[in-house]
């Protein structure tokens, strides 16, 4: 193979001269959360422009969702923000529930308030250590890991797995919960404050973390509109929005919390956002653990749901990364005429060239890290 | 164990020979079977020197690997290694026979002779500096007047290997991570001379076992103790620039695994990369026994009546104690961007390195020292 074939010749920048170049950063990549590619060009260490290039793990969700009943489109959704599947969940139970009018019993409201925080919780977690490694701090993750571990195996004991759940159903949950569920979770939270403290003097203080995130990947409020950000990278940049609270669903209005928001729009806003996210979902579970009724978890539905024709419904939720909405459009069978799904992380993928042109390869990585993003809920 | 050196014919008769005969009660049992034949002597003494200087560093570079895997894993709530041997006590083993057993991968776009040659300058490097390292009165294989110019020769010369390695990989991230490395070693370089010259300065002596013997006495008599301020700057100076020079975290830019997948030996696999993983050990044990040859008074026990544990045990513990830091940082901090780097240099570090040098020179001119 010629040497020219394998580093492109771009003409110099203006600054100087030195060489642009080509990087492909990625799929096999350890920074790049999964199988994102990144084209980037590069000069010297400074990036000058972001292309991220999706496909690689391209399944057709939403083809399939066509050719599958919503009870069967319920563990698709599993797939898409692997770490936000009850959330993912949450939304497909509701636009079946509106479709086919089927009521929720206030128990099992209260368990999908729970089990949705606990998740959000487990995410923020994870991306905290995912974050945190990707700026250098190698022992920041295993400690997000053994927090995140506690959370998991009361869902594994909740619903009998770690990662995809499938616990949500048109009407209610799929199964009760099991004996010292109450307890367990109490003690998840009392644990996660503590952790979080630590966390604090770990690595939020620590100088050279905040040298690293301040200031950089700044996002401005309109730039966080225009691009469609939702969730904490755009409650970061300003904008005081989230669906819990705005465009409340299930019983999520019964519940005071925060939302936090910042104003910098840089890595260190977001982090700090998501942060306090974490305090304000024990806060709702605290609560919702208190108000818990008994009672019923599953409504009576029709064993096949279908949606009547040309009927449209949209019903979006907040996961641990933004808006997760689905919409779907019914031609009266058991299987829906049309399905999207709208994911936040592609939205904060696209905005990735404005956040990261200018600053270095390093920068880029963290400014990666702190948009939160899951590869599959990207790539569909 | 050694005895103290019984003067013999075959020692430099004068303090100007610039590499000492390493004189021991092995060296001088050589010296007698030899007889007349200085040069057979030396040769035979040379050879078995190099052997246990090279013994040393296999065997160092193991156990620091172990305290590495034992550090982190400790440090990151998990065990570690746990199954071969005693608390995985035969894990760098393993790890060895794995590299050993692993395909040489040659890359087609590779410039071949550069590529070939940069795994074997840092061992190289590392054991020439291990080789001026007193590890007690006797133990020493040279003693050069100028041992302490010597390392930091030595040190710079390391860098050329992640130079070369990175340039012949022909990798976009292997030459990121070389250019790093070329502009994190020339910078750290001067603060770290900085830093030896102010140890010499302090001590008046440039050769190592005379910066060693300067310190004579109890622990209060250690550089980093002695001089007032100074010595403490100095030794904190030198811990940072010594961080950086090894291209450990929280300055590992060569490497940065999170952006560069490898760094600089992204395109190495099998021995060619234990080569690079092995001498990155070694130049930190070579760098802890620097620090507590200056700073902590280097074999010498810490108060005279300590003195019936042998010196080796002495350097090796504090030399230890220093590792153990590096390893801690490493687990701690996150990395900092490359130009956040320079600036910590160029800003900050080499000032006060520079300023601390000036005021170890006000010092030793009061007579204070």
């Amino acid at each position: 193979m010629e040497r020219e074939q394998h580093i492109e010749v771009r003409p110099p920048s203006a600054g100087g001269n030195t060489e642009e170049y080509w990087l492909n950063m990625g799929p096999q990549h350890p920074a790049t959360h999964g199988v994102l590619h990144l084209i980037v060009r590069l000069d010297g260490e400074t990036v000058r422009e972001v292309k991220p290039e999706l496909g690689y793990i391209h399944r057709s969700v939403e083809k399939m969702a066509e050719n599958l009943t919503l009870l069967q489109n319920i563990h698709l959704t599993d797939r898409l923000d692997y770490l936000s599947c009850h959330m993912n969940n949450h939304a497909v139970c509701m636009v079946a529930e509106q479709a086919c009018d089927i009521g929720v019993p206030e128990r099992a409201e209260y368990i999908r308030v729970i089990v949705s925080e606990l998740q959000r919780i487990q995410s923020h977690l994870l991306w905290w250590g995912a974050f945190a490694m990707d700026i250098g701090a190698l022992s920041a993750f295993l400690y997000g890991f053994a927090e995140r571990e506690k959370i998991t195996d009361i869902f594994e004991r909740l619903c009998g797995a770690r990662l995809t759940m499938n616990y949500f159903r048109p009407g209610g949950v799929a199964q009760d919960l099991y004996d010292g569920f109450e307890q367990d979770a109490r003690q998840a939270c009392s644990d996660i404050l503590y952790a979080l403290d630590e966390y604090q003097r770990l690595v939020t203080g620590n100088l050279i973390f905040q040298e690293r995130t301040r200031g950089v990947g700044i996002l401005s409020r309109d730039k966080a509109i225009g691009y469609g950000c939702s969730g904490g990278t755009a409650r970061a940049s300003g904008l005081d929005y989230d669906v819990r609270r705005d465009d409340p669903y299930g019983i999520y209005d019964r519940f005071s919390f925060d939302v936090p928001v910042a104003t910098a729009g840089d890595c260190y806003a977001r982090y700090e956002v998501r942060m306090e996210e974490m305090r304000q979902s024990v806060q709702i579970i605290e609560q919702a653990l208190k108000d818990l009724p008994v009672g019923p978890i599953q409504a009576k539905a029709k064993p096949v749901l279908k949606i009547p024709k040309g009927l449209q419904v949209f019903r979006q939720v907040e996961t641990a990364r933004g808006s997760f909405a689905m919409t779907a459009i019914g031609d009266g069978t058991a299987t829906p005429l049309r399905v999207s799904y709208r994911s936040p992380g592609f939205m904060h993928v696209a905005a990735l060239h404005e956040m990261s042109a200018g600053f270095k390869i390093a920068d880029l990585i963290t400014i990666l890290g702190s948009l939160d993003p899951v590869i599959p809920d990207i790539d569909r | 164990m050694s005895e103290p050196a019984v003067p013999s014919a075959l020692e430099p008769a004068s303090a100007t020979e610039t590499v000492a005969a390493p004189t021991s009660a092995i060296a001088d049992w050589i010296r007698d079977l030899c007889g007349d034949q200085e040069w057979l002597a030396w040769v035979v003494i040379t050879l078995i020197g190099l052997g246990a200087l090279a013994a040393l560093a296999s065997v160092s570079a193991m156990v620091l690997v172990w305290m590495e895997r034992k550090v982190s894993a400790h440090m990151q709530l998990r065990l570690g290694p746990m199954r071969t041997g005693w608390h995985g006590a035969l894990q760098p083993m393993a790890d060895g026979l794995k590299l050993l057993f692993k395909e040489g991968l040659l890359p087609r776009t590779t410039d071949l002779f550069s590529y070939l040659l940069a795994p074997f300058i840092p061992m190289a490097t590392a054991l020439l500096a291990l080789a001026v390292i007193p590890f007690s009165e006797t133990w020493q294989l040279a003693d050069p007047e100028l041992g302490i110019i010597y390392v930091a020769a030595l040190s710079g010369m390391s860098v050329f290997a992640i130079l070369i390695g990175s340039w012949g990989s022909n990798n976009k991230y292997s030459l990121l991570g070389g250019m790093r490395a070329a502009a994190q070693a020339l910078s750290y370089e001067i603060s770290l001379l900085l830093v030896l010259m102010t140890a010499v300065l302090m001590s008046g002596e440039t050769a190592m076992q005379a910066i060693v013997q300067s310190q004579e006495g109890y622990f209060w008599n250690w550089w980093l103790i002695r001089a007032p301020g100074v010595g403490f700057i100095a030794f904190i100076a030198f811990i940072i620039s010594a961080t950086a020079e090894l291209n450990r975290a929280p300055f590992d830019f060569a490497e940065s695994e999170s952006e560069l997948t490898g760094g600089f030996h992204t395109e190495y696999a099998g021995m060619a990369f234990a080569m690079f993983f092995l001498a990155e050990y070694v130049h930190l044990l070579v760098a802890a026994c620097l620090g507590a040859v200056l700073f902590l008074g280097g074999y010498l026990p810490p108060v005279p009546a300590l003195a019936f544990i042998p010196g080796p045990v002495w350097l090796l513990v504090k030399a230890f104690g220093l590792v153990f830091l590096f390893m801690w940082f490493r687990w701690t901090f996150p990395r900092l961007r490359i130009d956040q780097l320079l600036n910590l240099e160029w800003k900050f570090l080499m000032p006060v390195a520079l300023l601390n040098l000036l005021a170890a020179g006000a010092l030793r001119g009061w007579g204070w020292l």
